[in-house]
C-alpha cells in the first residue's frame, strides 16, 4: 500500500450538488481538491425529480416569507429560524444562478421559469396549496447534479474520482483542534493518500441505507458524519429521519411527490382519498411526515390493499396522458419497469420508503461546524448539504427544499471555507497521519472472523426498517436498540473476502457499514429519550408534541467504548411562534 | 376509481416466488489473472428482482472479491452499464422475469478492464470533456433568468436526459476500432448545448466535432440509439450535428 502526499488550501469531500455548489465558489478562490467515492455525475442528487421552491412569484402570488413559514411549520418547530430565513430568502438567486448556469427549466408560456405545486407548500400562511416549485419534468436533480458538474467543468474544478475518505486529520487537541486535511483511500490502486489542507468541507449526502424499504443508492452510508462522529464531533438530531409516503412498493424506490403535486390522489383499498379525512385543506399535499403515518394507520386499520393487506395506492389515472407524459415521465417509466404496470390505467402500488436525514454534522448558517451546544465552531471544518444539519428541516423536511438546500447552503459553505483559507497558515501534519486508516485496512484484510458485512447490514436494514421508522415506541426502539448493540459487537468480528489492492468494494463497503451503525445506533438512543411525537419522531406512546421539554436539538456523541451519550442544543426563535400543526 | 380487483396484485404476488438463477460472469482480477476467465454461480431470487439484485446476492453471499460499479440502482446515475446477454445494459433496470434466468454478463467493450465488471472511464469522460459540455453565453442577463420558450427548451430536451452511463459509446463498432472517435455520448452532450438556443458556443463545439475524430466517424449504425437506457434517440442527434455542420445552421 503506497501513500501519497497532497497539499491543498480546501478539500470538498463529496461531489454531489452541495459539493459541486460549493467547489464552483472555491474554484479561482483557492487551491481545492474535491474527492469523491463515486463519479459526480453518479452522485444522488441525480436521483431527485420534483423540484427546488423558491417564491419566484412567476405563476402566482408568493413571497419568500410565506414559503418560510412554510417551512417552520413542515418542520413541526424545530427548525432554527434564522437559518430558514436565509434558506427562503436565497431561494431565489439560488435558482436564478442555477438558470445562468445554463439548467433547462421547464417553462411557462411567457418562457419564463414554470412552477408547479408541492406538499406543504401554501399561499398565505396555510390557505391553499401554491405553485412554488421550480422544475424540470421529473428530473429536477438530474439537471442540476448535471448543470452544476458542467459549471466545473467550465470552471476547471481539480477532481480527484473514486477516492473514498476514511479519516479526517487535525492540527492540535481537544478544545484547540483546527480540521487539517483527509485520509483518503484510492480504489484503482489501493494507495492511501493523505491530504493536508487548510479547510474541509464535507457534502457526503445521506444516510440511508440503514433501512431496508430505502429510496437511498447503495452508496448513501453516511460517510462524512460516520468519520467525523468517530473524530468526536457530535451528531445532531439523527432521531429525525423522513420517510417518504410514495416508494414504489417493495423497491422503495422514489416516486416524486410531484405526482400529487400534478393532481396525483392516494387511496386505500375501498378506493377511498383517505387524505381527505387527515388534512381537509390541502389532502395529498401534506406534508410527508402526516402522509406516511396516515398510510400507516390506513394498513394498520386494515385497509391496505394486495395479498398481505400492506401497500395503498398513488392514482394517476385520472390525470391526461399528455399531462404525465411532459410532466412526470421518469417516474412513470419507472413504475412500468419495476411493477409491470400502465400508471395512465392502474393504480400504483405504494408504501412510505426511508428517504432523507433531517439530521447530521452540526453547522451554522455559514456551513461551519459546530462542536456543542454552545455553538462553539471547529476552524477550518464544513459541512453542506444533507450530510449537514443548519438545521433548516427541523423535524420533518418539505419536499423540494432539499436541493434548495444544497445549492444555498453549499454556495455559504464554499463561499465561508474560501474567505477563511485566505486568512490562516498551512496546518501541520506530522508524518505517518495515515497510520490509522492503514492499520484499520491491514486488520480488515487479516480479519480470521465469521461475520459477514452483508449479513450484518441485512440484519440492521431489517431492524431499522421494522423498529425505528415511521412509528415508534419505547418497546420497538428497545428492541432495535438491542439489535443495533449487538450488531457493533459482531462487527468488531468481520471477515472480508477480498484481500486485493485494486478495486476493493469487499473493503468498502465493510468500512461504511461502520459508519451505518454508529448513526444508526445514534438514531435509536436519541428517538428512545425523546419521548414526544414531533415531526418525523413519532411515538405511539407519546403521540403529542411537548415544547415545553423538547422543543430542542438532540446532539448525540459516540463515546471511547462505542457508547452514545445525549445532550441538548437550543431552537433559534424567529417570527412565528409554534403552534398546532394542521392542514 | 374503484379498487376491487387491481392488476397490480397479482402481479405483486406472483413475485414472491423464488427461481433459481445461473449467471456466467466474466473475470479478471489484474493481482492474480493473466487472462479474463468466465466463472459460474447460482442464485436463488424473486424474478421481480434485477440483476443487480442477482449480482449483489453473489457478492454478498457468495464470493465477496466479484467486483463491479453501482449506485443508485434504478437507472438514473449511470454507474452499472455491462453486456448482459450480448447487448449493454444497465444491470439495476432489468428485470429476471423480462430477461430470463440464464445470465452472460461481461464488461462494456471498448474500454480498458481494470477488474471483473470495472472498466477504466477516464477515456471517456475525457471525451466528454472534449466538447466544452457547458453553457457558453455571451450575454449579459442581468438579475433575472433568461427568457426561453417551452418550444425552444423542447428543441434540446431529449439530449438532456444524458446520464454518461457510456452504454452508447461502449455499443458502437466504430469506437472499438478506433478510440480516438469522440463516441456518440461526447456528441449527445454537445448536441445538448448546440441546440440550446441561450447557447453562444456552438460553432466552437461543432468545429471540434469537425475534426478526424469527430462526428463524421459515425456510420449511421444506431448500435447507440438502441443501447440507451434513457431512450434517447441518440443516432438522430448525431445526424443533426453533421447537419449542422455540413449547412452551417444551427
Amino acid at each position: 500500500m503506497n501513500v501519497h502526499y497532497h497539499s491543498y488550501d480546501a478539500v470538498v469531500v463529496g461531489a454531489g450538488g452541495a459539493g459541486l455548489r460549493a467547489a464552483i465558489e472555491l474554484a479561482g478562490e483557492a487551491r481545492t481538491a474535491v474527492l469523491t467515492k463515486l463519479y459526480p455525475t453518479r452522485s444522488h442528487t441525480g436521483a431527485a425529480q420534483g423540484g427546488m421552491c423558491a417564491a419566484l412569484a412567476n405563476v402566482e402570488e408568493d413571497y419568500w416569507e410565506w414559503h418560510a413559514f412554510d417551512t417552520v411549520k413542515g418542520g413541526d418547530y424545530l427548525g432554527d429560524q434564522d437559518a430558514i430565513d436565509i434558506m427562503c430568502r436565497e431561494a431565489i438567486d439560488a435558482v436564478i444562478d442555477l438558470e445562468h448556469f445554463g439548467l433547462p427549466f421547464s417553462r411557462t408560456p411567457q418562457g419564463r421559469i414554470d412552477q408547479r405545486r408541492f406538499g406543504g407548500h401554501t399561499r398565505n400562511h396555510g390557505e391553499a396549496p401554491v405553485r412554488r416549485s421550480c422544475y424540470a419534468a421529473d428530473r429536477t436533480g438530474h439537471m442540476i447534479l448535471h448543470t452544476l458538474y458542467q459549471r466545473c467543468l467550465a470552471k476547471e474544478v481539480n477532481f480527484f474520482n473514486e477516492f473514498q475518505v476514511f479519516d479526517v486529520l487535525f492540527e492540535g487537541e481537544g478544545a484547540n483542534r483546527r480540521a487539517a486535511g483527509v485520509v483518503a483511500y484510492e480504489m484503482a490502486t489501493g494507495d492511501l493518500h493523505v491530504f493536508v489542507s487548510k479547510g474541509v468541507l464535507f457534502a457526503t449526502g445521506g444516510y440511508g441505507k440503514m433501512f431496508k424499504i430505502s429510496s437511498n443508492a447503495h452508496t448513501l452510508t453516511g460517510d462524512g458524519p460516520g468519520v467525523l462522529f468517530k473524530a468526536g464531533i457530535p451528531m445532531e438530531d439523527l432521531e429525525f429521519y423522513q420517510f417518504h409516503p410514495t416508494g414504489i412498493y417493495g423497491f422503495g424506490i422514489l416516486l416524486s411527490e410531484a405526482a400529487r403535486g400534478e393532481g396525483g390522489i392516494l387511496r386505500n383499498s375501498d378506493g377511498e382519498r383517505f387524505m381527505e379525512r387527515v388534512a381537509p385543506t390541502v389532502k395529498d399535499l401534506a406534508p410527508r411526515d402526516m402522509v406516511s403515518r396516515a398510510i400507516h394507520a390506513e394498513i394498520k386499520a386494515g385497509r391496505g390493499a394486495g395479498p398481505k393487506s400492506d401497500y395503498v395506492y398513488l392514482d394517476l389515472t385520472h390525470l391526461p396522458p399528455e399531462q404525465i407524459d411532459s410532466k412526470l415521465p421518469d417516474i412513470t417509466d419507472f413504475v412500468r419497469t419495476y411493477l409491470g404496470i400502465e400508471p395512465k390505467k392502474d393504480p400504483i402500488p405504494i408504501q412510505p420508503t426511508a428517504h432523507y436525514a433531517m439530521g447530521g454534522i452540526p453547522t451554522n448558517v455559514e456551513g461551519e461546524v459546530i462542536v456543542d451546544d454552545q455553538n462553539t465552531v471547529l476552524p477550518g471544518l464544513y459541512a453542506a448539504g444533507e450530510c449537514a444539519c443548519v438545521s433548516v428541516h427541523g423535524a420533518n423536511r418539505l419536499g423540494t427544499n432539499s436541493l434548495l438546500d444544497i445549492v444555498v447552503f453549499g454556495r455559504r459553505g464554499g463561499k465561508a471555507m474560501a474567505e477563511y483559507v485566505k486568512n490562516v497558515g498551512h496546518p501541520d501534519v506530522p508524518k505517518g497521519a495515515e497510520a490509522k486508516v492503514r492499520e484499520r485496512i491491514e486488520q480488515l484484510k487479516a480479519g480470521t472472523g465469521s461475520e459477514k458485512v452483508g449479513e450484518i447490514r441485512t440484519t440492521l436494514q431489517e431492524s431499522m426498517t421494522l423498529d425505528a421508522s415511521v412509528v415508534r415506541t419505547n418497546e420497538s426502539l428497545t428492541d432495535a436498540r438491542k439489535t443495533v448493540e449487538e450488531l457493533k459487537a459482531q462487527y468488531a468480528n468481520i471477515k472480508i473476502d477480498d484481500k486485493g489492492e485494486v478495486f476493493n468494494y469487499d473493503l468498502t463497503e465493510a468500512m461504511e457499514l461502520g459508519h451505518l451503525l454508529d448513526l444508526a445506533h445514534g438514531l435509536v438512543v436519541g428517538a428512545q429519550a425523546r419521548t414526544e411525537s414531533r415531526g418525523a419522531h413519532w411515538r405511539d406512546d407519546y403521540p403529542t408534541r411537548d415544547d415545553q421539554n423538547w422543543m430542542k436539538h438532540t446532539l448525540a456523541h459516540l463515546e471511547q467504548d462505542g457508547s452514545i451519550r445525549l445532550s441538548y442544543k437550543q431552537v433559534v426563535a424567529g417570527n412565528y411562534q409554534p403552534m398546532e400543526r394542521k392542514y | 376509481m374503484t379498487v376491487t380487483e387491481s392488476p397490480a396484485t397479482p402481479k405483486a404476488d406472483k413475485a414472491k416466488e423464488l427461481v433459481r438463477v445461473h449467471l456466467r460472469i466474466k473475470r479478471y482480477d489484474p493481482e492474480t489473472d493473466t487472462r479474463p476467465r468466465w466463472q459460474e454461480f447460482e442464485v436463488e431470487m424473486s424474478p421481480g428482482d434485477r440483476v443487480l439484485d442477482a449480482l449483489h446476492l453473489v457478492k454478498w453471499t457468495q464470493d465477496g472479491t466479484l467486483t463491479f460499479r453501482r449506485s443508485c440502482a434504478h437507472g438514473v446515475c449511470g454507474s452499472d452499464a455491462m453486456v448482459i446477454n450480448g447487448e449493454n445494459k444497465l444491470a439495476c433496470i432489468n428485470l429476471i422475469k423480462n430477461i430470463g434466468t440464464d445470465l452472460t454478463i461481461e464488461p462494456i467493450r471498448g474500454l480498458e478492464v481494470i477488474k471483473d465488471l470495472v472498466v477504466d472511464m477516464e477515456p471517456f469522460f475525457a471525451q466528454h470533456r472534449s466538447v466544452m459540455p457547458y453553457l457558453i453565453a455571451h450575454d449579459d442577463p442581468g438579475y433575472k433568468e433568461r427568457l426561453q420558450t417551452q418550444e425552444d427548451r423542447d428543441r434540446f430536451d431529449d439530449t438532456t436526459k444524458c446520464i454518461l452511463c457510456a452504454c452508447c459509446t461502449t455499443s458502437c463498432p466504430i469506437y472499438w476500432a478506433n478510440s480516438e472517435y469522440v463516441g456518440p455520448a461526447a456528441i449527445v452532450s454537445a448536441h445538448r448545448f448546440i441546440f440550446d438556443s441561450r447557447d453562444d458556443g456552438a460553432q466552437e463545439r461543432l468545429d471540434i466535432l469537425n475534426q478526424k475524430s469527430g462526428v463524421f466517424r459515425c456510420k449511421t449504425s444506431f448500435n447507440c440509439t438502441e443501447a440507451c437506457p434513457r431512450g434517447i434517440k441518440v443516432t438522430q442527434a448525431i445526424e443533426e450535428v453533421k447537419r449542422a455542420i455540413l449547412y452551417d445552421r444551427v
